[in-house]
């Protein structure tokens, strides 16, 4: 029945449908992001080094030209990342967050920019805050003798991490733009809310139920001098590198919408070949199939 | 707005009260939950009655977030969003109602869960005004807060797994307070109750203005 000259008669029509669909994805090519100008590549690349730098600078001040503290002695050095990680992460991060999801909400100020922008300073933010902590542990296991202790302050902070990676979890898990970006911005606020709550509460439940706390106040060294110095360059050292990666977060973030676009149209235009080829690709008799058994 | 809270509380509490899931299903699991910590805990009543505060409060939270997902997968029937949209009811009314309805279930189980700590556990109640208190100002915060996030994961795939991820951490102020207050209604020390009770207030004020705020601009995105 099925002769070799209708064989190849459907492979040809198959042919001429795939080259169809070849020439319809290039006459238009898929529109592609806007790359970044060179000058303000210039500008992030200067931020970078000027990150590692005073990064570079704040460890060897931190590590060799600092002194030991009295009380503490090396352990002192851990001074010089801890706090700056902490700073950034729970002000600058935090709050940098909740005001571009506000400004993304307020009907006025919306824009992709502040939606863009709240997911990179919370997914910075996160890398912040985990740094923070394991620093802080690093420290409490010489100094309290354990690496988690249930203090104010660490608990508020473990908690603050949490919804952080709660904004990402719903952040990953909604496709649409416009309703992830709501989602989000809303995440950001109500949890952005809690921050005053959980701070007085887990205040409270140390100080009215631990009385003598494992953060003894006289632990904390007078600061001056070199030590003063390093531990205020640090804060700078660590900024910087907040802003680049945040900048780049950011810029990850634009690929990754411009990329999502892209495929949507890929996907689109196939469709389209598809539904355009159909109507043309007509088996010969012989190799039709029978609509029912046979 | 008055009215719609009351209309939507009345309907969800009438599906309840017809379809019975709070009782048949939310009710033993609480009083489940009271019976694997005392196995988990020990037979023996002292410390089940230390824990018993925050026993009660776990169970509570657990139960909220059944509760929770209950209320909204009621709403996530073929249509039913556009219809309410198109009844005229008021986004602030809506929370509100599901509110009213969610914390009426939760109050009707912390009964339960009280009843069930008092004669399972042992335990004696001093001064039943700091758990009466706590109670309610407790659930209705976590109505609230439970509502709002209820409303943000619902109509999502992943819904069931991100409501505890996100609802947990925020949740966990009045966890704290509430256990601060239950123990000390417990052990009948009234003076100290205050910053815990005024805690559980302002979470419950300032969940209920985000919900109101914020139930409109959620609404959109249905």
């Amino acid at each position: 029945m099925c002769s070799l000259e209708s064989l190849l008669e459907v492979m040809a029509t198959i042919d001429k449908a795939i080259d169809k669909r070849r020439t319809v994805m290039a006459a238009e090519p898929v529109t592609r992001p806007a790359p970044w100008s060179a000058r303000r590549n210039r500008w992030v690349r200067a931020i970078g080094v000027a990150a590692i730098l005073a990064i570079a600078l704040d460890v060897y001040l931190g590590l060799w030209v600092t002194p030991p503290d009295k009380v503490q002695g090396n352990l002192v050095r851990l001074l010089y990342i801890h706090p700056a990680l902490a700073t950034v992460a729970l002000y600058v991060a935090f709050a940098l967050a909740a005001l571009s999801s506000a400004l993304w909400l307020w009907r006025r100020t919306r824009a992709p920019f502040f939606d863009r922008l709240a997911a990179a300073s919370v997914e910075t933010g996160i890398v912040f805050i985990a740094l923070t902590i394991v620093t802080g542990s690093l420290w409490g296991r010489p100094v309290w003798g354990v690496y988690w202790t249930w203090d104010a302050t660490l608990t508020s902070t473990a908690l603050l991490l949490l919804l952080f990676l709660g904004y990402v979890a719903i952040r990953k898990s909604t496709a649409d733009p416009q309703r992830r970006a709501r989602r989000s911005a809303i995440t950001a606020l109500v949890a952005f809310m809690d921050v005053p709550l959980i701070q007085f509460s887990v205040l409270w439940w140390k100080t009215l139920h631990q009385k003598s706390t494992v953060l003894n106040p006289s632990l904390t060294p007078k600061i001056g001098g070199i030590m003063g110095a390093t531990l205020a360059l640090s804060f700078v050292a660590f900024l910087l590198l907040f802003v680049w990666m945040l900048i780049n977060r950011y810029r990850i973030e634009v690929l990754k919408e411009s990329l999502e676009g892209a495929e949507m149209e890929v996907a689109i235009r196939e469709r389209v070949a598809e539904a355009g080829t159909s109507g043309h690709l007509e088996l010969p008799a012989d190799l039709r199939v029978p609509v029912s058994g046979g | 707005m008055l009215r719609d809270t009351l209309l939507v509380a009345g309907k969800d509490l009438r599906i309840e009260l017809r379809s019975r899931v709070v009782i048949n299903q939310m009710a033993p699991f609480a009083l489940l939950v009271l019976v694997l910590f005392a196995f988990a805990l020990g037979p023996d009543r002292n410390p089940l009655i230390t824990a018993a505060p925050g026993l009660f409060w776990m169970a509570v939270l657990f139960s909220t977030m059944f509760a929770v997902q209950r209320s909204f997968s009621l709403e996530s029937a073929e249509g039913l969003h556009d219809s309410m949209v198109l009844a005229g009811i008021d986004p602030a009314g809506f929370f509100a109602g599901k509110l009213l309805a969610i914390g009426c279930e939760l109050f009707a189980l912390e009964v339960l869960v009280t009843s069930g700590i008092i004669v399972l556990y042992g335990a004696h109640v001093k001064s039943p005004a700091e758990l009466l208190v706590s109670g309610i100002l407790g659930t209705v915060g976590l109505a609230a807060a439970g509502t709002i996030y209820g409303a943000l994961v619902s109509g999502m795939r992943l819904r069931e797994t991100l409501l505890p991820l996100l609802f947990l951490p925020v949740a966990s102020p009045v966890l704290i307070a509430g256990t601060r207050a239950w123990q000390i209604g417990l052990q009948g020390n009234s003076s100290a109750s205050s910053p815990w009770l005024g805690l559980l207030g302002a979470f419950a004020a300032l969940y209920i203005c985000a919900g109101i705020v914020l139930y409109g601009p959620m609404e959109d995105m249905k």
